[in-house]
């Protein structure tokens, strides 16, 4: 199987080792994954704050450059969340017939990445192991935004070693929001420190998610409080095994 | 009065901006305490609810569908409203804005020659601000919803449109009325607060003959008036006076009477979580020797029709005031409804309130979310608040980003410069090493960075942020697996 990895333009700034654990993973599962260099951004952060032409402007490029390919793989659920949920208004309001048309034949071809292991590879177990307590946080983009459901949680429940520990009050949001966190960074710390508190709460090792933006947020306030937690990416248990431990891809 | 928040400004036109506004709550552990357990209650009571209610998506379909239709054809519905109500002895007025709202009431009470009126709680003469606007001419207004009694006595503002004293606890209704009624003997237990209450109204409702009312539907088809509540204070207002004057924005009708069954499943599931209110109050304009004598609706635009005309914003009028958005709201559960600055907050204010000021004031609301999408999944009418905030942070961008002021606003700045620098592959990976060159001034021997100046300094204030990596992704895969795969190639 054939796919094509867009990493996002931060988890390539900030947390390049998601992108590695990714490539690790498919890899092992049998995956001949793609690169394409030219890539940077989806616009997200342009069109949830409000400059729409330039949210616009990055759509196009991003349906573009992955016009010739057979999976496009995404390890954040929150820029898939875009592509599905607004593209097709900023393509309506903007795009032109050939455009849309593009439009149309990228969009299933896009896949988060539980989504690609589970419907498409067809994988529950991917042979990971992680022998820690870890605390699932389910990212509103992931739960409300493209409905991931129970993927994670039926990948992490097939990693060896891992002792899953339930979060209350998952569908609640952490308060990152993107520029959110700096436009009312007071309300969006407001909403983090609750969050802590039940993320906390969990006595867990690691907190992980398909989206490092929460987890930066929630990591973010972790290590300023000495918290005793860290933050992982899903992607960096799931491509842990015995003979690799996650720490190798650090 | 020690925990209550003082008069906060629930004028769009002059409320601060909501990070500003939120500030003073965020420092409220009481206030946040009473908002985060009352909606708590509120919300674990509509879970059930909804749970047990197997076709509940059928039904917010069905309710979404009727509420688009109604606005689809406005107009023709509003007409026979008015031809049906008119015909059953009821008097249609129409205002454009508040200002000809609050003078139509004034005019009606004028010729009543009443000195006195009561009220059913209705947050559209809130948005209209009719209490002050009557009170300044001269009349005694007195309000016989619970919690707008314990406003109005305790000199507070509206933090929510279905339980709008949310924001106090009992204790503080045992001192707000303690003082205002004169009994320092009172207690705090529930029994004693609405007995001291009951004796208060029953007063008002036996002198007092004339009334204002909300609707929570007009009917096209009968020209009705449907009112839903939980005390029953409303009922006594609807039917004891000698006039009753009802105040609905023009949005309100319905075109069947049928279409109460869907509407009224819907709005009490998600406003209460009761399976029905408990008092559902229907009239049709006058019935001589019973109930009012005299009997005006006064339809408000306010607004209103400039939204109609936009077609994503449209949906926006949909709404049946239930309050489910703002009770699902991480954002409103930590600031409560006063620093919305409008007698509407949470999701459905931050789109509802900029819109009825035309986009000239409250352009902070529509920022005053993290568009976690809770509240599109909770609307009863299918109302994508997500949706609507976005199109409306565009309009407020398109307004501002020819401002001088803002052109050199660090986040104005910083997303123009984003949206040149991420449209070349080659310039985005100039501007990565550029930052870990200077990220590497600020971040610390333990490889974060604590502090960041200008815009970063928001984030910072809570939170810190691990410094550049080494390598960005793409670089470590043109060193290892692209050049894995050009071997491979030769």
């Amino acid at each position: 199987m054939h796919a094509s990895l867009f990493i996002t333009c931060y988890n390539d700034t900030l947390f390049p080792e998601t992108g590695r654990a990714v490539v690790s993973l498919l890899e092992r599962l049998g995956v001949e994954l793609d690169f394409h260099p030219q890539q940077t951004c989806c616009g997200q952060m342009h069109a949830n704050t409000g400059f729409r032409s330039e949210a616009y402007s990055l759509a196009k490029r991003l349906v573009r450059l992955y016009a010739d390919v057979e999976h496009i793989v995404i390890p954040s659920s929150s820029c898939v969340a875009m592509i599905r949920d607004q593209y097709p208004g900023l393509f309506e309001e903007l795009g032109n017939d050939s455009l849309r048309r593009e439009f149309a034949a990228f969009l299933p071809r896009v896949y988060e990445l539980s989504e690609f292991l589970i419907d498409k590879l067809g994988v529950e177990d991917v042979g990971a192991y992680f022998p820690h307590r870890v605390t699932y946080h389910a990212s509103c983009h992931g739960l409300r935004g493209i409905h991931l459901g129970d993927r994670p949680f039926r990948l992490l429940a097939k990693v060896r070693g891992l002792d899953l520990a339930p979060l209350p009050n998952l569908d609640r949001c952490c308060g990152f929001g993107g520029t959110f966190s700096v436009k009312n960074a007071e309300v969006s710390s407001a909403m983090l420190a609750v969050k802590l508190q039940d993320v906390l709460g969990t006595q867990a090792e690691y907190c992980t998610a398909l989206d490092n933006s929460c987890l930066m947020h929630l990591g973010g306030a972790m290590h300023r409080q000495y918290a005793g937690m860290k933050t992982i990416h899903m992607a960096q248990i799931l491509a842990s095994t015995e003979s690799a431990p996650m720490e190798a891809l650090l | 009065m020690s925990h209550i928040v003082e008069h906060p400004v629930l004028d769009p036109r002059l409320a601060p901006p909501f990070p500003q506004a939120a500030l003073p709550v965020l420092r409220n552990p009481q206030l946040r305490k009473n908002v985060a357990h009352a909606i708590d209650v509120i919300q674990t009571k509509r879970g059930k609810l909804i749970h047990e209610k197997t076709d509940w998506q059928d039904l917010r379909s069905a309710a979404a569908a009727i509420r688009t239709h109604v606005l689809e054809n406005l107009g023709a519905y509003l007409e026979q409203f008015e031809a049906r109500c008119t015909a059953a002895g009821g008097h249609v007025h129409w205002a454009s804005d508040a200002a000809e709202a609050r003078q139509i009431i004034l005019d009606l009470l004028r010729q009543e020659k009443a000195t006195e009126v009561i009220k059913i709680k209705t947050m559209t003469s809130a948005e209209i601000q009719l209490n002050p606007f009557l009170q300044a001419a001269g009349l005694g207004v007195f309000e016989t919803d619970l919690a707008e009694i314990i406003l109005q006595l305790g000199n507070q503002e509206p933090s929510h449109i279905v339980v709008p004293a949310l924001h106090i606890n009992r204790s503080q209704v045992r001192e707000i009325f303690a003082k205002s009624m004169g009994r320092p003997e009172l207690s705090d237990d529930p029994h004693a607060l609405t007995d001291a209450a009951r004796t208060y109204l029953r007063r008002k409702f036996l002198d007092i003959p004339s009334a204002i009312s909300g609707a929570n539907y007009l009917i096209a088809e009968t020209g009705g008036v449907a009112i839903v509540e939980s005390e029953g204070n409303g009922r006594m207002c609807l039917t004891l006076p000698r006039t009753l004057i009802t105040l609905a924005g023009i949005e309100k009708v319905l075109p069947r009477f049928d279409d109460l069954e869907v509407m009224l499943q819907v709005l009490a599931r998600s406003a209460t979580g009761e399976r029905m209110n408990p008092y559902t109050s229907l009239w049709n304009g006058v019935t001589p020797g019973d109930g009012p004598q005299n009997f005006h609706v006064v339809l408000l635009d306010n607004g209103r029709s400039s939204i109609l005309a936009k077609k994503r914003e449209r949906q926006t009028l949909r709404c049946i005031r239930c309050a489910a958005c703002m009770n699902s709201c991480p954002v409103y559960r930590q600031t409560g409804g006063h620093a919305y600055g409008s007698v509407y907050p949470g999701p459905i204010g931050a789109i509802l309130t900029p819109q009825l000021m035309q986009m000239h004031h409250a352009q902070s609301l529509p920022y005053a979310s993290s568009l976690c999408g809770a509240c599109y999944e909770v609307c009863p009418v299918k109302i994508n608040i997500p949706e609507i905030l976005l199109e409306l942070r565009s309009q407020v961008v398109d307004q501002e980003r020819h401002d001088l002021g803002r052109f050199f606003d660090p986040l104005y700045l910083g997303l123009r410069a984003a949206g040149v620098i991420l449209s070349r592959a080659w310039l985005f990976h100039a501007v990565q090493r550029l930052g870990r060159i200077g990220g590497s001034f600020v971040t610390r021997k333990d490889g974060w960075i604590h502090a960041m100046p200008s815009v970063g300094g928001k984030w910072t204030q809570t939170r810190d942020l691990r410094g550049f990596p080494k390598d960005t992704f793409h670089a470590w895969w043109q060193q290892n697996r692209a050049r894995q795969s050009e071997k491979g190639a030769k």
